[in-house]
């Protein structure tokens, strides 16, 4: 395991809300792909059954947020700004991926996009952009 | 308060017990004033996005609207139709007070044949002081995870498409 990979999976360990999601990280170089599998927990509409879509927006933003911690060796959390999420598919009840792909670090702000996917990755089920704050301080 | 914003109210009150993620969540649909819907989260551990200072996660704040948002369509409509999300956008303005209960307070300003949109503030003492916020569109009859099976039109373009 990499010096990055111990720290990723140190990261998540520490957040309780990630433990509590069941959320996990895979890392291969510097490609991470994040990995929530589906339990109960996460169901938003029991009938379908669907992944709530909030959990679904909350996977891609924590996704955002560990690609940040890799880049920029996890030392400050950066703190999100907005997130805009589209939702494409339902969550059928599957392991769900999500991958983040920075498209902006400056001084201040990040921009990063996420896409969520199951059996396909073609078929994302849902997107997010965020802009997060970097380097402390307040929003 | 009439009798069908008692069954909507009824069914908004559902939507959070009914629903196994708000239910851990302890979500709870506290009012309905005006269209509104007031949802309330309690603290949990379970919640902590920072270990460091306890400040809960962003992602249960976008979880506590999108919920609140849903309810806000519930309310706002008059039979009982199928929403999906289409999409959510979120402005966090602070982090919420540690130990301290969370509110969302969304309203449904506009209901069209396939579109609902709605806004929503998210705080923990006053509206005014607010952690989030929120602007939300949901697609009404969804045919989310089944097959569209005719009976009218489309509902909205790809949202049917690709085995939902």
């Amino acid at each position: 395991m990499s010096v990055a990979d111990d720290r990723l999976q140190a990261m998540l360990q520490r957040i309780p809300y990630a433990r509590f999601l069941g959320v996990r990280a895979e890392l291969a170089g510097d490609e991470m792909t994040m990995i929530l599998p589906f339990g109960q927990h996460i169901i938003g509409n029991p009938v379908l059954p669907a992944i709530h879509g909030g959990v679904l927006g909350a996977f891609m933003e924590m996704t955002a947020l560990a690609q940040l911690s890799i880049k920029d060796g996890g030392e400050r959390q950066p703190r999100v700004i907005d997130v805009s999420v589209e939702y494409l598919r339902s969550g059928r009840p599957l392991t769900t991926y999500a991958r983040a792909d920075i498209k902006k670090v400056g001084r201040r702000i990040a921009n990063v996009h996420v896409e969520a996917w199951q059996e396909q990755r073609a078929q994302p089920i849902a997107a997010l952009r965020a802009h997060f704050l970097i380097g402390g301080g307040t929003p | 308060m009439s009798d069908r914003s008692d069954i909507m109210a009824n069914m908004a009150q559902g939507m959070s017990q009914g629903s196994p993620h708000a239910r851990e969540m302890g979500f709870e649909l506290v009012s309905m004033d005006g269209g509104a819907a007031v949802m309330m989260a309690p603290y949990k551990e379970i919640m902590v996005g920072d270990p460091d200072t306890g400040v809960i996660a962003g992602g249960v704040v976008t979880t506590l609207l999108d919920h609140c948002c849903g309810s806000a369509v519930h309310l706002a409509m008059s039979e009982f139709k199928v929403i999906a999300t289409l999409d959510l956008r979120i402005d966090y303005m602070r982090a919420a007070t540690p130990h301290k209960p969370i509110y969302a307070r969304a309203e449904c300003y506009k209901v069209t044949r396939s579109v609902a949109f709605v806004r929503a503030v998210a705080y923990d003492e006053s509206p005014d002081d607010p952690v989030a916020a929120a602007q939300a569109a949901f697609m009404l009859d969804s045919s989310a995870g089944k097959p569209f099976i005719g009976g009218g039109k489309p509902s909205g373009g790809d949202k049917t498409e690709g085995g939902r």
